[in-house]
């Protein structure tokens, strides 16, 4: 993937009256990556998205894009640039006085010379995707704010732009609906390539699909850098904020966190190095995982990951720790076992787990769905990212719950 | 010892409020030339000036209707007994006819569609605005101006010269229901009064008048309502409700006063 710098940002300032919002801000974006904007509220992202997009222009300092400075383009270039974009706002900004299927086209039928046949197909599969197909004659004042939410982001995908700039896409969604826009921004982003820049709160679950990380302070970049090297800061104002808004429990699963989770092991780790404790780790994810977000739609694959955290978490025993490693993988840490015992542990899970809730969603979609299951053992001097690492190396069809048995 | 401040205060004020209005006209002024300009660029908006046209001018239609039927019967009154005071109340078509083809016609007309359509115009670009609907267009590299004003003036374009000739044609028949029915004048000096009383340039004149209105009408309530975010008196709903009443008071102004402008220019 082509990674150098997409967007850049040099000394650029704003004020709003004598209220300085950005001083000299710098930044880059790059391509291809998502980008997550953090900070307090009030503090100047939604203003810094504004800027990039062109809506705001800075009072000093320049924005470049691809190299070239927006500020001195014609009218006509800037169109050029500004098709790549695609915004969603922080407040939707749909037209009301149009139908969702109208807001959502609109983009197409004013810009693109395309059929009508396919609009309506591009719009709808959009819709369908994002579980507001039979909304489509509804007006945006007849929706729930969560149901305007997706209908923004529709509109703001259905041109399959290049870059695109979420505000706050997930504020007011409940947990499955959140980890499903987060889980499909994801896909997209993969499948399509776009460059995504992310103003969120949803502390650490956005870090589960982002690659940078910007924090916004005061008028300023406090934190820039890829998601990995937050744990190492040692900025007091980053890691307050962050500890602040991260969650004791995810708030789709109701484990632990990725970082406290990454805390435990840590301290498994240290156990293990001090009086040889041994420990293992299993790793799970759901095998067509991502076939399901296809046939069915994000929220029942988030559904579905849901369920199985909540039947997995008790078939544990009280001192294993569970959590959440990323979008699509859970991991438990099982204290005082070793991979013999970890494998003995999944197979009697599995047997468990073949007669619950997940059953009844797979069978309600006529769906089917395995768990693959990765096993490590702890080793000494052994860092978490590479016991995860040989855990997934391990990775193997558990057949938990194959429809077709039984 | 005077205080310079006070001395100057006044004049710097002064000075401050004719900047804003010549930065007024000079942005409303291009405000309206790309608005105009975007009519006739391609693709044309074919549905959307229907649609405006629809709401501009078909929903005026009754109100139209109904004000020209009753201002044509007063003055159809007034005229009568104003005039059988010089024993010339024969002269009664040719009055009611020349005062609403050469005035109350366009004026009326353009005044009616601004309390109906104009403030309607100004409240619902300014929600927009407010709620960032033409940002949104923006961001999407749609021109707000083409998509929002554009169709607007266009519409009012086709609107206010028909709706004008309706305002009349119903007002000289309104001055025949009190005139001849009701007071009793001859049906037929009525009308060929009327015929023989206007000439072409009175009604070329209605037509200027009604384009130039319909031009200012749409300009200013598109104007008003598209700026609501930068006005300083209040913010938010109270923006767009300032909005509309200076869109309504400004328009009304306007058209008054282009309306002297024309009738001296024209005479």
């Amino acid at each position: 993937m082509d990674n150098h710098a997409l967007i850049e940002l040099r000394n650029v300032s704003k004020s709003f009256g004598s209220q300085v919002v950005l001083d000299k801000v710098n930044l880059t974006i790059n391509r291809g990556e998502i980008t997550t904007i953090i900070g307090m509220s009030g503090v100047g992202k939604s203003v810094l998205l504004k800027h990039i997009i062109g809506l705001i222009s800075p009072d000093s300092g320049d924005i470049l894009i691809d190299g070239r400075n927006i500020s001195g383009l014609s009218r006509r270039e800037k169109g050029e640039i500004k098709k790549r974009f695609s915004y969603m706002f922080q407040g939707t900004a749909l037209f009301d006085s149009m139908t969702v299927h109208e807001n959502i086209s609109l983009p197409l039928r004013e810009k693109n010379r395309l059929s009508k046949e396919t609009i309506q197909r591009v719009v709808m599969d959009k819709m369908n995707q994002l579980d507001i197909g039979s909304m489509a004659h509804k007006y945006p004042s007849e929706l729930s704010g969560g149901m305007k939410k997706r209908v923004a982001l529709a509109r703001s995908l259905v041109t399959d732009p290049e870059i695109v700039l979420f505000d706050e896409p997930t504020t007011g969604l409940d947990p499955i609906r959140r980890n499903a826009v987060h889980s499909m921004i994801s896909e997209y982003q993969q499948k399509l390539g776009f460059t995504a820049i992310i103003v969120s709160h949803e502390i650490p679950e956005i870090f589960y699909i982002s690659q940078k990380l910007i924090m916004l302070h005061e008028g300023g970049i406090i934190f820039q850098g890829p998601v990995e090297a937050l744990k190492d800061t040692t900025i007091p104002v980053v890691t307050q904020f962050v500890n602040g808004l991260e969650s004791r429990h995810d708030s789709l699963t109701g484990l632990l966190p990725q970082p406290r989770g990454e805390e435990r092991f840590l301290q498994e780790l240290a156990r293990f190095n001090r009086h040889n404790y041994v420990f293992s780790i299993i790793l799970f994810r759901i095998r067509e995982l991502d076939q399901i977000h296809e046939k069915a739609g994000h929220m029942v694959g988030q559904e579905l990951l849901r369920s199985f955290s909540a039947e997995l978490r008790p078939h544990l025993r009280f001192t294993d720790i569970c959590f959440r490693y990323n979008l699509n993988n859970i991991i438990a840490i099982l204290p005082d076992t070793n991979l013999e015992q970890a494998r003995q542990t999944c197979s009697k899970l599995s047997k468990l787990l073949a007669k619950t809730r997940i059953k009844e969603i797979l069978n309600e979609s006529s769906l089917e769905c395995s768990i693959n299951v990765g096993f490590a053992e702890a080793k000494r001097d052994l860092q978490f990212e590479n016991m995860i690492r040989e855990a997934e190396s391990s990775l193997e069809d558990a057949c938990f719950f194959k429809n077709m048995e039984e | 010892m005077i205080d310079t401040k006070s001395v100057i205060l006044p004049f710097n004020n002064l000075g401050k409020y004719t900047i804003f209005i010549i930065q007024e006209m000079g942005r409303s002024g291009s405000f309206f030339f790309r608005g105009f300009y975007s009519i006739f660029t391609i693709p044309f908006q074919f549905s959307k000036i229907m649609q405006q046209i629809y709401f501009i001018g078909l929903k005026s239609v009754f109100v139209i209707c109904l004000t020209g039927a009753f201002t044509g019967m007063v003055l159809g009154l007034q005229g009568y007994y104003t005039l059988s005071k010089f024993g010339s109340e024969g002269l009664l078509g040719a009055a009611v006819a020349l005062s609403l083809i050469r005035e109350l016609g366009p004026v009326l007309t353009a005044i009616m569609i601004i309390g109906r359509a104009g403030s309607a115009i100004a409240a619902e670009i300014g929600i927009m605005r407010i709620s960032e609907q033409i940002d949104a267009l923006d961001t999407m590299d749609i021109d707000p101006i083409r998509f929002l004003v554009s169709p607007r003036i266009a519409a009012s374009l086709i609107s206010f010269p028909l709706l004008t000739a309706m305002f009349n044609v119903i007002g000289i028949w309104g001055g025949y229901l009190t005139g001849s029915i009701l007071l009793g004048l001859n049906k037929g000096v009525y009308f060929s009064r009327v015929e023989s009383g206007i000439s072409m340039d009175d009604l070329i004149g209605c037509g200027i008048k009604s384009i130039v209105f319909s031009l200012i009408v749409a300009t200013i309530c598109c104007y008003q309502g598209y700026y609501t975010h930068t006005r300083k008196e209040g913010h938010g709903a109270k923006g767009v409700g300032f909005a509309t009443t200076s869109a309504v008071v400004i328009s009304c102004v306007l058209v008054l006063v282009s309306d002297y402008v024309m009738t001296s220019l024209l005479l």
